[in-house]
């Protein structure tokens, strides 16, 4: 689907507008882009085509969420909740440099108001609750709101007995909230637990990077746990653990390959057939209906 | 002699200690205005004491909570229960020192008990990686929450870790699974859930075992979603700056009171419960008892309902 039909259906919700910096459809003509990983100079609009994954090698290139939400969703389903929940700084906190700075250049680099986008949408024709993290917002970190978000969604999945779908990107817990953002995990885990206990499906879709308290809650608890190439997976972040044992980590260490061998996810796939994988899983999923 | 462990914090407090004790074995007869002396240093030094562990900083928090001579996990299961069965391993791997689980009787009340392990000894430290657990121990402990779950046995759950385990082989068997689904579990289990925090709460590492019904902490525990050292390393470029970072992050067992993650604060001896174990010891039995008696009778689906609602409930946003 061309992106710019979905930000023009978007913006017909009355969606909050992303800046230009994070509209790809706007970027005016001749710009280029270096893949950080193949280091080939690509055309903008090319890249836009291919849903930010480099042609020569396959690197795949951060999403913002209203873009993943372009390339995921069947056009013109996506209708967003709670786009109004807004961080505050609980803690007041101000180490380096204020978290209320932080959050007015996060708001004003992505045009969200936090770092995950959540509604209700189809994939493949089947309805969805789905949320997005967005990593331009403070490193898509967990505090309270996108805990609060997380939980939402898997209550509305839950009353409306509809499939979860949550493409997770982060850095982790939020440190700026503290404690609350911790707690968020808990409370994220516990809503996950829940929607399992009903028997209603739910598929979660890893992307780089996703790590910390994040994958150590919500996304880690799906039916189905699926990862985009290349996506950077862990717990504890690699400078952390080779500061412990003091030696340099293995290549590929904590990718979404890593993952796979290791037994920890079900299945790696580009972003080119996840629409297509998710709308199969939902087929199997649904089967009894979300029913047990 | 063996010297004491000093704390950052107390370094000039016990400098000045050790200034007087010097003088003290002088011969100090024909000296009348060094005893003068002697005896000023000494008022000093007292003011000085007072301002030390009166008004501790989170930072001097931190240190109580990380002292060598801090009453231990084991220590305290020691004191407060009978009958202990310690149970082993968690049916997939192996069995990690780091956490403890098993069954104990507090007070008469038969419950199952987890908790953090740090050693007492370097050797016990080295087997048990300074309570840091594996993905294991995290199964460990589920997998014994379960069994509480399954026969009415209320849990209690001490919290002393720096984190979960960061290394390549935790990454390997999954430290990020074994967490969540923890969480998970612990969300779910339908008997009352008391967590005592008794020295450190570093991170999803102390939250795998440390949430529940009710949440109480020794005043100088700490509960963070990030060590005060690597917070000011994202922030600053500088661990230096932890004493900073400990502040801003309202780690302390009265933060979060403040913030509703914790019920409750349980005081500790002059100087952190190092000075007097025995102490500390009786006055958190006495809090997880009168936390479960609180507890008893509920109903076993209006303990989990409930226990979500705790959760929910944590936030801050307009
Ligand atoms: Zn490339």
């Amino acid at each position: 689907m061309p992106i710019a039909d979905w930000f023009k259906a978007r913006e017909s919700r009355k969606y909050t507008p992303a800046s230009d910096k994070s509209a790809p459809a706007e970027v005016p003509d001749g710009v280029w882009v270096k893949c950080e990983s193949c280091k080939h100079i690509i055309y903008e609009g090319e890249l836009v085509a291919d849903q930010r994954v480099c042609r020569h090698c396959g690197h795949h290139f951060a999403l913002s969420a209203p873009e993943r939400i372009g390339s995921l969703v069947d056009e013109g389903s996506f209708v967003e909740k709670d786009a109004g929940l807004s961080p505050g700084d609980p803690l007041s906190f101000s180490a380096a440099k204020p978290y209320g700075a932080s959050l007015d250049k996060a708001r004003e680099q992505s045009g969200l108001n936090e770092a995950i986008v959540t509604g209700s949408a189809a994939i493949g024709g089947h309805d969805v609750v789905i949320g997005v993290m967005d990593f331009r917002f403070v490193g898509a970190s967990m505090g309270s709101v996108v805990g609060e978000k997380v939980a939402r969604a898997f209550e509305a999945a839950l009353s409306q007995r509809k499939p979860l779908v949550m493409v997770i990107s982060s850095g982790g817990a939020r440190m700026q909230e503290g404690m609350l953002s911790l707690m968020q995990m808990a409370k994220t885990s516990a809503a996950a637990a829940r929607l399992s206990d009903a028997g209603v499906p739910y598929i979660s879709i890893l992307a780089d990077p996703t790590y910390g308290g994040v994958t150590a809650s919500f996304p880690v608890l799906a039916d189905v746990i699926l990862a985009e190439p290349g996506a950077r997976i862990g717990f504890t972040g690699p400078r952390i653990i080779e500061q412990t044992i003091r030696q340099k980590l293995p290549k590929g260490f904590q990718t979404s390959e890593f993952m796979l061998e290791h037994g920890m996810i079900d299945s790696v796939v580009p972003r080119s057939e996840l629409r297509d994988t998710v709308g199969l899983l939902l087929e199997y999923l649904s089967a009894k209906g979300g029913e047990r | 002699m063996t010297r004491r462990f000093v704390m950052e914090f107390e370094r000039p407090l016990v400098e000045l200690e050790d200034k007087i004790a010097e003088l003290r074995t002088l011969d100090l007869t024909d000296k009348p205005d060094l005893a003068t002396e002697i005896a000023i240093l000494a008022q000093e030094i007292d003011q000085l004491r007072h301002e030390t562990y009166e008004h501790l900083t989170p930072w001097a928090r931190v240190q109580i909570a990380r002292h060598p001579d801090r009453p231990k996990t084991t220590e305290f299961i020691e004191a407060l229960f009978t009958d202990v069965i310690e149970l082993h391993g968690d049916r997939l791997y192996g069995d990690d020192e780091a956490i403890f689980a098993g069954f104990g009787t507090l007070s008469g009340r038969r419950v199952v008990i987890l908790g953090h392990r740090k050693g007492k000894t370097t050797k016990e430290n080295v087997r048990r990686n300074f309570g840091s657990p594996h993905p294991e121990g995290f199964r460990k402990a589920m997998r014994v929450m379960r069994l509480a779950d399954r026969f009415g046995l209320p849990i209690v759950s001490f919290l002393d870790t720096a984190g979960a385990f960061p290394g390549i082989e935790a990454e390997e068997r999954g430290q990020s699974l074994a967490i969540a689904e923890s969480l998970a579990a612990l969300s779910q289990v339908a008997v009352p859930v008391v967590v005592a925090g008794i020295g450190e709460g570093g991170s999803g590492g102390a939250l795998a075992i440390g949430f529940g019904d009710r949440l109480i902490m020794l005043e100088n525990a700490y509960y963070s979603v990030i060590s005060p050292e690597a917070c000011a390393s994202i922030l600053y470029k500088d661990s230096s700056h932890a004493e900073t970072a400990a502040g801003c992050l309202k780690m302390t067992a009265e933060d979060l009171v403040g913030l509703g993650i914790v019920d409750e604060v349980v005081p500790e001896p002059f100087g952190g419960a190092h000075n007097e174990p025995e102490a500390a010891f009786v006055a958190i039995g006495e809090r997880i008892s009168a936390a479960l008696d609180e507890l008893d009778g509920q109903e076993r689906a209006t303990l989990v309902q409930r226990r979500y609602e705790r959760l929910r409930a944590i936030g801050v946003y307009a």
